[in-house]
């Protein structure tokens, strides 16, 4: 290291009388978030969620474009009108990737996002700088929320991109039947995709949650994929009928309502609290668990 | 936060871990200006109670101020001045030195980020500052951890084992880098287990065994409680020590290659000169010796459960 004599004083001169602390202004939650993102930017693990999100679309469209659809009995109705807009492949998309893939995309991050930090160690490094436990808290949750975001709207931009190169930017069907025209189904799309995100987000939560109180990224992933599956299973077992509409899974078709005629709001606002059920009391008790932890890793 | 607050104050430290009682009812008291090494055998509960200093782990009981700031209760306005890090520094593996610490400094706030090239400069890795952590080397990543530390301007440095890894030139550049800031003014929390860097840098220890502290006080107080030790050559090395084992106040007197010793008081000494001037024997060399550290950390710590050989220090609560 340099020598003493050639470099400057390490701090700064105090002077006499002066206190010995100057109160710097403090980092903001949103500056520890920015770098939550940068550190998801540097990461080749991140990309393997996004990489799944926009290539199973792709896919898709390969396959339907191959395959002769003369003849087949479609069972979807959107599955039914693909080869007439190339907006079908989205809602085709979201109905196929919500139920399992996207939310092993979201858990992929949100179940490592603090539990990669504490077995490396660097959840030291950061908590022992100018930022709060509940600032550092808050930057990871929305970072892990974002990439949820960011792989929703990826893949859908790929299906409808792709939808529409093969088979055309023409008016759809809904699932009542009648016909909207190429913008509007566009704006349904993504409407669609919107709404998606709530219980999504919801899934995101407890894979925060997870990853805070485990301290173990594979058992976090796996946890909040187990958690998901169990609701499924839950969902298909007789006699309990009456808790499925409060289940998280059976939100994941909330946005159906979006694309009936008339527009059937209802499903939208019963997942906007089933979900926040689930998502709030994830949240505050990961937050209140990271803020008394011991950070004792690496 | 008032200024005239020890840099660190604990009283009564305990951390359970079950069954496991990993620090019991450790006192500390850092003053301002203290190079304060901070010893102990592995498992003793340093590096426990420095992460409870920096608020990293939750005491079971009692309590730690840095500059009267408690850091469990007041999160991170209580580690304002105040850097360091325990066990090896850890940084983003995927990043560069140079973005690892930029993001620190961001988490910073303030000029934290304009003092990057500066703080990379003095730990020399300027050259290396655009390559990624997870290619350095032990070392390497230990000097990055300082540059981390300086980033913040801190007035209290806390450092675990910040020599372990390094070469001896480094080790040599760290120490010289410790004395630099504590010329400056900084109050230095060391745990380290390179005893001759602790004797060499610091004016105060405390050592702890099996969670407690067995001794807290000034350095120079404990080597002398350790017992004064004197090395004579004489004219005659037979004769002189069958002069010292008849001597009353000479305790342990021994002969070797390169002359006699023995442990005593200051005034027995004196006597002991004219005894030996009587038997008309010259002195060539008296010399004091101080036990070392290394002697005194062995004997306060290597007493398998019983109390410690030693009497703690005095003034010493420990």
């Amino acid at each position: 290291m340099s020598s003493a004599a050639a470099t400057p004083p390490l701090t700064p001169p105090v002077a006499a009388g002066a206190p010995s602390f100057v109160h710097t202004r403090r980092p903001s939650t949103l500056t520890a978030y920015r770098w939550e993102l940068r550190k998801l930017v540097s990461q080749k693990r991140t990309y393997l969620g996004l990489g799944l999100a926009a290539i199973l679309p792709l896919i898709f469209v390969l396959a339907q474009t191959l395959r002769n659809h003369r003849g087949h009995d479609q069972g979807n109705i959107f599955a039914a009108h693909i080869t007439q807009s190339g907006l079908a492949t989205p809602v085709l998309m979201l109905l196929f990737l919500s139920v399992f893939m996207l939310p092993l995309i979201a858990a992929l991050v949100a179940g490592d996002i603090v539990a990669a930090e504490d077995g490396n160690g660097t959840l030291k490094t950061i908590l022992t700088r100018s930022v709060d436990r509940g600032q550092v808290f808050a930057a990871k949750t929305l970072a892990a929320m974002t990439y949820a975001t960011i792989a929703v709207f990826l893949s859908a931009a790929v299906a409808t991109i792709a939808g529409v190169a093969s088979w055309g930017f023409n008016s759809v069907v809904t699932f009542s039947g009648s016909i909207v025209t190429a913008p509007e189904g566009l704006l349904l799309v993504f409407a669609a995709n919107a709404c998606y995100l709530i219980p999504l987000l919801a899934v995101t939560a407890i894979g925060v949650l997870l990853s805070t109180t485990t301290r173990n990224s594979a058992a976090s992933v796996v946890g909040t994929i187990g958690f998901v599956i169990l609701l499924f299973i839950i969902s298909g077992i007789p006699g309990l009928e009456g808790v499925k509409p409060y289940l998280l899974t059976e939100q994941f078709e909330n946005w159906h309502g979006l694309l009936r005629t008339p527009t059937d709001w209802a499903p939208i606002g019963h997942s906007a609290w089933v979900c926040a059920l689930y998502a709030l009391p994830a949240l505050f008790a990961g937050y209140l668990v990271f803020l008394r932890r011991d950070v004792a890793g690496g | 936060m008032t200024d005239e607050a020890p840099p660190v104050k604990a009283r009564g430290l305990v951390k359970r871990y079950k069954e496991v009682l990993a620090v019991d009812r450790i006192d500390l008291n850092v003053r301002a200006g203290d190079v304060y090494g901070f010893l102990g055998p592995n498992g003793a509960g340093k590096t426990t109670t420095l992460r409870m200093a920096l608020g990293l782990i939750v005491p079971t009981e009692g309590t730690v101020e840095l500059f009267g700031r408690d850091p469990i209760r007041m999160g991170a306005r209580a580690l304002e001045g105040v850097a360091g890090f325990v066990e090896a520094p850890r940084f983003y593996p995927y990043l560069s030195a140079r973005k690892n610490l930029e993001l620190l400094a961001a988490l910073d706030g303030g000029g934290a980020r304009e003092r990057i090239p500066e703080v990379l400069e003095i730990v020399e890795l300027t050259p290396r500052a655009g390559h990624r952590v997870g290619g350095f080397s032990h070392g390497m990543r230990q000097r990055l951890g300082i540059a981390a530390a300086l980033l913040r301007r801190p007035r209290l440095l806390i450092l675990d084992e910040p020599a372990t890894g390094l070469d001896p030139a480094g080790m040599r550049d760290m120490r010289e880098l410790i004395r630099r800031l504590a010329d400056e003014g900084i109050t230095v929390l060391l745990s380290s287990h390179q005893l001759p860097e602790v004797q060499e840098l610091c004016d105060r220890v405390a050592i702890v065994d099996r969670g407690r502290v067995v001794y807290e006080g000034a350095l120079a107080d404990l080597r002398r409680q350790g017992g004064a030790g004197y090395r004579l050559r004489s004219t005659d090395d037979a004769r002189a020590l069958a002069v010292l084992r008849a001597q009353p106040g000479i305790e342990h007197a021994s002969g070797g290659e390169h002359g006699l010793s023995f442990q005593a008081q200051e005034p027995d000494v004196g006597a002991l000169s004219l005894a030996l001037a009587r038997a008309d024997i010259g002195i060539l060399a008296l010399t004091p010796e101080l036990a070392t550290l290394e002697d005194l950390f062995f004997r306060l710590t290597e007493t398998n459960g019983a109390e410690p050989e030693m009497p703690v220090g005095a003034g010493v609560p420990a």
